[in-house]
């Protein structure tokens, strides 16, 4: 039996701008087990990434508030315990990495320090057994000469080291929950093509739960086991990776489906595009927020959001026609 | 295969080095960065061209250098037989009119403070292809309607549209001058994948219906593939393969396109589950020194003594494919 590692219930944050308040999470729930790789999938605006920052609390305030919701991690709701007991969750049991490194390093501290720190206060090593160690990582993650680049500021290091490193900051503390927040998207191919091979070798060795944030169908398909596709705050579509990519349910994924080239297709048929662009939402919505979009959207979409409901083998999906399209998504194979 | 249509520009030999000062106050010393060294390639009317290459590769260069946008420092670029390299700046501007550009980013490439009808409008009034603004007006709102805008969003400002309408913008003022050759520059990179799909139908439905030629520089080798006829691949300032799009995809000779190629995520778990990923090791040298010989060779898996010492030949193995390397 799975255990449950994470488990979110209801999540909803909001934003202060001077237009109103922005409803950028609007009631999320789901539950991570042990080792499980997941993908968060959206695009720009539909609260992937907000979603998981504030299950770890590092949403601004102000203007961000969670408005409602819990996130239980070891029989403790992580949005309710205090600054300090977060303060160590976020150190040694769930790490974040993100697009940008440098929002992760400090630029006027060595990278050697800023690894450093995390295991001289949350595990309680000594500073020298924790620069071995931290040698030991940048070496894990492919970093050539570890122990004179722990020396370096993180300037010193190309765009790809410093996302190595920042991987390698993020591992110091043997975390049971890597939360990757698009940690390959301003990378080159060939060099995502190196992190995610890490990020899959450190996965079988250390054994933890990835929460992987992506735009990119493609990435996730090669990487996760359940795949959660965002839209307007919300879980749209839900299901174990074959299911999702052979029998999506939800215009929105059959859409972004239909959009993609590939790189093993043959023949060029026009690409399935969504007019019109991802809403942002002043209010909790009372009808489907993807319905403006929708080719298939009926009555009903306009006037009543869709729950969350459960088909076979765990696929869960928000909508009221829910079409089924199977591998004719791929229009253009 | 559009290689029967004839030749619309000539690329020979472009070079372009940019030049780095280094060193302290009183040993400054220039050296130069070899951002294009050597690119040479045709372009046939009516196709879609694609330059590919991660970063820095020089791609980018070599679509602002074809277009006199930087100036070369060596080679030839011939447009419709003319050779721009020579054009004084007066007689360029003529020749600017046949060859436009559509960049990047919509949010830097156009002017805040200009409003869509001045921005669209500006090439024409610029070549005084119209006696009045009244004429101008209308072509502009011809324009918008082409790139699927509404005609009626004439005195908007840029910050009121989506990134994708902005890049649509983009588009209409390129092809206000009805140019031959639209440089595309990683047109759609900056924009979300559900907007992607909407640029890229446009661009494919403007070029049946305007005969326009493409030189389409992109890093997303998947889409590159869908837009393109024919492909090269760039590394560190050298085309090292060349070829028809679905004999290079599925056919790449140059370890280089085979390790780019294969680094490419398909949106299909049953096929990645079982595909075998050539991970390159290190990164991109230094454009300052590139590595002697062939230039990919500090990367390449298969790399030998001679590829240090012997720059490898520029080789037609397939008809129309062609690649430089010593063991393809």
């Amino acid at each position: 039996m799975q255990e449950k590692l994470l488990e979110v219930n209801g999540l909803e944050t909001q934003f202060k701008t001077p237009e109103g308040i922005v409803h950028a999470v609007n009631g999320i729930s789901f539950a991570l087990q042990n080792g499980e790789t997941i993908g968060l999938v959206g695009e720009s605006g539909s609260g992937k990434s907000v979603t998981m920052l504030s299950v770890l609390r590092l949403i601004e305030s102000p203007p961000g508030k969670i408005a409602a919701g819990s996130a239980i991690f070891h029989g403790k709701d992580l949005l309710h315990i205090s600054e300090e007991e977060i303060r160590h969750v976020r150190g040694a049991q769930i790490s974040m990495v993100f697009q940008d490194p440098m929002t992760s390093f400090n630029g006027v501290l060595t990278i050697g320090r800023q690894i450093t720190e995390g295991m001289v206060e949350h595990l309680g090593m000594s500073e020298s057994r924790a620069r071995v160690r931290a040698a030991e990582l940048l070496d894990l993650v492919g970093i050539p000469n570890p122990k004179e680049r722990l020396n370096d500021y993180p300037h010193q290091f190309s765009g790809g080291m410093r996302q190595r490193a920042m991987i390698a900051m993020a591992l110091a503390c043997r975390p049971q929950i890597l939360i990757a927040d698009e940690p390959t998207t301003s990378l080159d191919v060939t060099i995502q093509a190196q992190i995610v091979e890490l990020v899959k070798h450190l996965r079988d060795e250390f054994g933890m739960a990835i929460i992987w944030i992506t735009h990119d169908l493609g990435i996730i398909a090669g990487l996760a086991q359940r795949v959660f596709v965002m839209y307007g705050g919300l879980f749209i579509e839900e299901a174990p990776i074959y299911e999702l990519y052979e029998n999506p349910r939800h215009p929105y994924t059959i859409g972004l489906l239909g959009s993609l080239p590939r790189v093993d297709m043959e023949e060029r048929k026009e690409l399935s595009s969504i007019d019109g662009m991802p809403p942002v939402l002043f209010a909790k919505p009372n009808y489907c927020p993807f319905a403006p979009r929708c080719t298939y959207a009926i009555e009903r979409c306009r006037q009543e959001n869709p729950p969350l409901e459960t088909l076979e083998g765990g696929h869960k999906v928000a909508c009221w026609v829910k079409p089924q399209v199977g591998k004719d998504v791929y229009g253009n194979r | 295969m559009e290689t029967d249509n004839p030749v619309l520009l000539r690329v020979e030999n472009l070079v372009k080095y940019f030049p780095v000062s280094s060193g302290g106050f009183f040993r400054r010393k220039i050296e130069q960065i070899h951002a294009v060294d050597h690119v040479s390639f045709n372009l046939y009317k009516g196709e879609t061209f694609g330059l590919v290459g991660e970063s820095g590769c020089g791609k980018s260069t070599t679509g602002r250098t074809i277009l006199q946008l930087y100036r070369p420092t060596a080679g030839a670029v011939y447009l419709e037989g003319v050779d721009l390299v020579k054009l004084d700046s007066r007689a360029l501007r003529q020749m600017r009119r046949k060859m436009q550009m559509i960049f990047q980013d919509p949010y830097a490439s156009l002017n805040p403070r200009l409003t869509v009808g001045e921005i669209v409008g500006d090439p024409l009034l610029v070549y005084k292809q119209h006696k009045n603004w009244e004429d101008v007006e209308e072509e502009v709102r011809y324009l918008l309607n082409m790139v699927k805008l509404n005609p009626s969003y004439t005195n908007r400002y840029p910050h009121e549209f989506s990134g994708g309408q902005r890049q649509r913008i983009g588009v209409a003022r390129a092809l206000a001058l009805r140019p031959e050759l639209v440089v595309c520059d990683e047109p759609i990179s900056a924009l979300d994948v559900s907007i992607q799909a909407q640029v890229v139908n446009l661009l494919v439905e403007l070029q049946k219906k305007l005969n326009l030629t493409y030189i389409f520089i992109a890093h997303d080798l998947s889409m590159v593939r869908y837009m393109c006829d024919r492909v090269a691949v760039m590394y560190l300032g050298i085309i090292v393969e060349l070829g028809p799009s679905s004999e290079l995809y599925n056919n790449p000779l140059h370890p280089y396109t085979q390790a780019l190629l294969s680094s490419v995520p398909i949106p299909d778990p049953r096929i990645e589950e079982k595909r075998q990923r050539i991970i390159l090791k290190g990164e991109v040298p230094s454009p300052i020194n590139p590595p002697s010989g062939c230039r990919f060779r500090t990367r390449c898996p298969i790399a030998q003594g001679v590829c240090a010492e012997v720059v490898p030949e520029w080789r037609e193995l397939r008809p129309g494919h062609f690649v430089a390397c010593h063991f393809a």
